[in-house]
């Protein structure tokens, strides 16, 4: 890579990767538009602001370098830790929701920072030694990842802690560990399946389960809102139903129209070629994301950027499976498109940590 | 910073690798997402005129029809809990067209006030545009019309005719009913767990407390549906099919409004409970605790600062004193503690000791006194029930020895749940030495003993336990077990309570409890009984005991003096009796917190319960219930 007139650039002096931002801006755009379909100018201001927040921070978290993020990370790793066990010990006495960390002035998630900090702490452990990984840092990379998923599924948030375990796993797979692990580790995965089915779940949770397999057999329970769902996107067809026009969604048989079920009516509202104009924009940053890794200058800030932009793909196709009736609805949002939520503040966090290692380079190669 | 070996490491090769890796994952994604098309193509073009269709059917639009709740009655029949018919002002913001005139419209025509405007614009922050808002619940029939009459100026307003819950009698039957109020995450969350959240679909209220918790399953019913055709709008044109829910059941209690009116009239400015209770089924008949406070505020919504005045309040109207309430039994249990005494051989009928006004711990210089200062002279086991000689009982309890107090009262249900069907209830203390091991980390003193033997120290019971114990006693043995629900009117007969048959207490022999039984009529009836001024000229003949706890610990030689004590330091006054005395068909307990010494207080009340239950026929018909 030569150092070019681009990478002096105003962008680069700003440490923003302006190819990543584009795609951002279209997602938001796209997100804006269905927004004001669902719930009116009033959500779409709401927002507004919180997009504002968002891109403030991720930002602020480019400007940060790497060798900073390596610095860091073990510390705020731990205090994210401690904090999650402090958020079920408070939860535990308070007998009440168990998520939020009430600091009085405000109230604060701890599990969103893991989202970020976990796949960084076991790039940070893994890089330290020769890849490919030897097996004894394989397990203490897996101990990493674990600690922070257990805590988090006990609060009970199982999409949170899902997509806190693949962040970390990601970083392992890219290290290069080899294919042998990986087949021992599905192997041993797919073994514990009925192991958790008889023993570990509850009736409801197998109950939730077999709905969720076949929703149609109980079509005014939870089945409810996958059969609606599949209704909507169906009907939307090749070219869709036309902005503010889904009946779907405008007649309020959708549930949970503006945060997880979006897509439904995005797809009702703009068609197949509306999800194929949304998968590519989608396709371009993961693109722009996995190059920006093949192009980061050590071990460290390769993993972590792999990682990002894989967690993000998994929101999307986790997302995407669910309300199209191939997946579980296990309560993950749409990136960059759904309603609110403090998920949209962790994710453009990520894209900032992406932007920091793209236009912080101390040397060029070759 | 890192540690690099930078010697052994290969950079490149590195680099090589994680591209290769980043390679297969991007293989991956374009797979998955390869999956994803495919499947919504297949959604999308291939069934498209099928979603189609449906879609178009969407148009017919499933709404879930709330069951009405099941109605409560008392055994004569008289309604305790009704659903009332109110009609409530809505808005649908997204839905109106100038939203600010129409509210001040709204004010000339409905007289709506500042502080409803207020109200309505925070709901309306945290409310999604789409969803409806309540301007205004309970609306007058004259209101009503006047607004119909206008509803053409008021786009996306409309008029809900709601059933609302609805206790008629105000705060007379709140310890025994509960309520029901809004459901709340917690609720939710529960409902889920039970696998219940397609009946709870639409509902917006649920038990709380008492019975309208306890059969909340019975009373709650199942959901209807209607399928209704909808214009592109959303609006309702016509109905094309009907399942109707299925209303939940109506409960008929144990309950005898008459009784419980006439305890309530009783308690007046007392803190305290009555409970009348049906000896030989365990029916309640009467179960108050007083002060009480209207359930209807729940209903509606309790305002933050009346809800604060009730939790504040010094004389805990939210506390179910008759369940939850914590006190020293007294000297009420004396009868059970010589059933004990004689069952264990320690005394026999005839055995005589001398009370000189006090009783020392053999050993020791540590002097408990009797109440009768001056001392009840020779005294054997029936004039000590009769007139309460506690000196008696330190003696009798010293020798059966905690070991085996402990284990017969939890026989007569002490230390433990009563199983009244209504969730409230504490199990209050039955102490053991096992018990003070764990609570204090202290072993278990003699001194201990003697106080438990006179029903003080470490012993608490609440005044359910108490009627319970004195049914069972009554009943010679025989375990009852206390109720609220008779039955379930639609179902009829008398509702069997879910609780295993147990096994009679036994004694050594039957006649120790004529012994006790004989004693507790000689409280009410003999000239030296400490009731007999209460019980004087009954219709019927009543055995019955009464108890004055401590509630300050007095030292040694202090004399009580009610008059000089400050209010809440007096003593608790309680009494316990069951009639008639042949064949017990109900039995009683009141107690009355700092009101002085239970036979001159506690036991009046109960001769005046016991008189309306024998001696007045009248009919219910005059029983006014509140207005609205």
């Amino acid at each position: 890579m030569v150092s070019t007139q681009a990478q002096k650039s105003i962008f680069y002096r700003l440490h923003i990767d302006p190819l990543l931002l584009l795609g951002i801006f279209s997602l938001m755009g796209l997100s804006l538009t269905v927004l004001y379909s669902v719930g009116g100018y009033e959500m779409l201001i709401k927002q507004l602001i919180r997009l504002g927040i968002a891109l403030g921070a991720m930002i602020i978290l480019a400007q940060i370098s790497p060798e900073m993020y390596q610095r860091w990370t073990p510390a705020i790793f731990i205090v994210g830790v401690l904090l999650l066990v402090a958020v079920l010990v408070v939860g535990h006495i308070g007998k009440g929701a168990q998520r939020w960390l009430d600091l009085g002035f405000t109230k604060f998630q701890p599990s969103e920072i893991m989202k970020l900090i976990t796949p960084l702490m076991v790039a940070y452990y893994i890089s330290q030694y020769t890849l490919p990984p030897r097996l004894k840092q394989v397990f203490i990379a897996l101990l990493i990842v674990i600690t922070p998923t257990i805590l988090i599924a006990k609060q009970p948030d199982l999409g949170t802690s899902i997509l806190i375990a693949s962040s970390g796993l990601f970083v392992l797979f890219l290290s290069g560990i080899s294919w042998r692990y990986i087949t021992i580790a599905v192997a041993a995965v797919v073994g514990f399946l009925p192991i958790l089915w008889f023993y570990l779940m509850h009736e409801y949770q197998r109950g939730r389960v077999l709905t969720l397999i076949n929703p149609e057999a109980d079509p005014l329970g939870t089945g409810y809102h996958i059969i609606q769902s599949k209704i909507a996107i169906g009907s939307g067809g090749l070219w869709g139903k036309g902005w503010l026009e889904g009946t779907q969604s405008q007649l309020e048989f959708l549930p949970e129209r503006h945060t997880d079920f979006i897509f439904s009516v995005f797809s009702e509202e703009f068609g197949f070629i509306g999800i194929l104009l949304l998968l590519t924009v989608y396709l371009f940053i993961i693109g722009r994301g996995l190059w920006i890794a093949n192009q980061a200058q050590d071990a460290f800030t390769r993993l972590v950027a792999g990682s990002i932009t894989l967690t993000f793909f998994v929101y999307v196709f986790v997302n995407i499976g669910m309300v199209s009736g191939l997946l579980p609805v296990v309560g993950v949002p749409l990136p960059l498109i759904s309603y609110g939520g403090t998920s949209i503040v962790t994710l453009l966090g990520g894209f900032g940590v992406l932007m920091s290692i793209n236009t912080h380079k101390r040397f060029n190669i070759k | 910073m890192v540690k690099q070996r930078i010697s052994i490491r290969n950079h490149s090769a590195e680099s090589t690798l994680f591209m290769r890796r980043t390679l297969v994952f991007f293989i991956a994604i374009l797979f998955a997402i390869g999956m994803l098309i495919s499947n919504l193509y297949y959604l999308q073009i291939s069934s498209f005129q099928s979603y189609q269709t449906r879609s178009n059917d969407n148009r017919i639009s499933v709404q879930t029809v709330i069951p009405n709740r099941g109605l409560i009655y008392d055994r004569n029949g008289i309604i305790l809990a009704e659903n009332r018919p109110v009609y409530s002002l809505q808005v649908i913001v997204s839905k109106t067209k100038n939203l600010k005139e129409n509210i001040e419209q709204l004010k000339e025509l409905l007289a709506l006030t500042e502080s409803e405007i207020s109200h309505f614009n925070n709901t309306k922050r945290q409310t999604r545009s789409f969803k409806e808002i309540v301007i205004r619940d309970n609306l007058s029939p004259k209101e009503v019309a006047v607004f119909t009459v206008n509803q053409h100026r008021f786009q996306g307003f409309s008029i809900q005719a709601n059933l609302k819950r609805f206790y008629p009698f105000g705060d007379l039957f709140t310890h025994v009913l509960g309520y029901i109020a809004k459901i709340n995450s917690k609720d939710l969350q529960q409902i889920e767990q039970r696998g219940d959240s397609a009946s709870y679909r639409g509902t917006k209220y649920i038990g709380k407390l008492g019975i309208e918790k306890y059969y909340e399953e019975l009373l709650h019913g199942e959901p209807g549906l209607r399928q209704v055709e909808v214009d592109s709008w959303g609006k309702v044109i016509r109905t094309l099919d009907f399942t109707p829910p299925v209303p939940g059941k109506d409960l008929k209690l144990n309950i005898d409004i008459k009784l419980q009116l006439k305890a309530q009239q009783l308690l007046g400015d007392y803190r305290g409970s009555i409970i009348v209770m049906n000896a030989k089924t365990g029916g309640i008949l009467t179960l108050i605790s007083n002060p009480s406070y209207d359930p209807n505020l729940f209903v509606q919504g309790i305002s933050r600062k009346q809800y604060q005045k009730l939790l504040q309040s010094k004389d805990r109207p939210l506390i179910n004193r008759a369940t939850q309430g914590r006190y020293p039994p007294a000297s009420t249990i004396k009868p059970q503690m010589a059933l004990l005494a004689l069952d264990s051989k320690v005394i026999t009928e005839s055995t005589v000791i001398y009370d000189p006004g006090w009783w020392i711990v053999p050993g020791s210089n540590r002097r408990f006194r009797d109440w009768k200062h001056w001392g009840h002279g020779k005294v054997n086991v029936s004039r000590a029930i009769e007139e309460s000689c506690d000196t008696f009982f330190y003696d009798t309890a010293y020798k059966v020895g905690i070991d085996r107090i402990s284990p017969f009262m939890e026989e007569f249900g002490f230390g433990k749940y009563s199983g009244l069907d209504i969730g409230e209830e504490t199990k209050a203390i039955m102490p053991s030495r096992e018990w003070k091991k764990a609570r204090f980390r202290a072993p278990w003193y003699d001194g201990d003993t003697i106080s438990v033997g006179i029903g003080q120290g470490y012993w608490t019971v609440t005044p359910i336990q108490l009627t319970k114990a004195t049914a069972i006693l009554a009943r010679r043995g025989e375990i009852i077990e206390p109720n609220v629900l008779h039955s379930i009117i639609s179902v009829g007969g008398s509702f069997a309570a879910a609780h295993e048959p147990q096994k009679p207490i036994q004694l050594h022999d039957e006649h120790y409890w004529d012994i006790a039984l004989q004693a507790m009529l000689g409280v009410t009836s003999k000239r030296s009984g400490t009731a007999h001024r209460a019980f004087a000229n009954t219709s019927y003949s009543a055995g019955g005991k009464s108890g004055t706890a401590q509630v300050v610990n007095m030292k040694e030689d202090e004399k009580y003096d009610a008059s000089k004590m400050k209010e809440r330091h007096r003593d608790n006054a309680m009494f316990v009796a069951f009639a008639p005395f042949k064949s017990p068909e109900i039995v009683a307990t009141v107690v009355l917190e700092n009101a002085g010494g239970g036979s001159s207080n506690a036991a009046p009340m109960i001769r005046a319960m016991f008189d309306e239950y024998f001696d007045n026929q009248a009919a219910t018909s005059d029983i006014k219930p509140l207005g609205f």
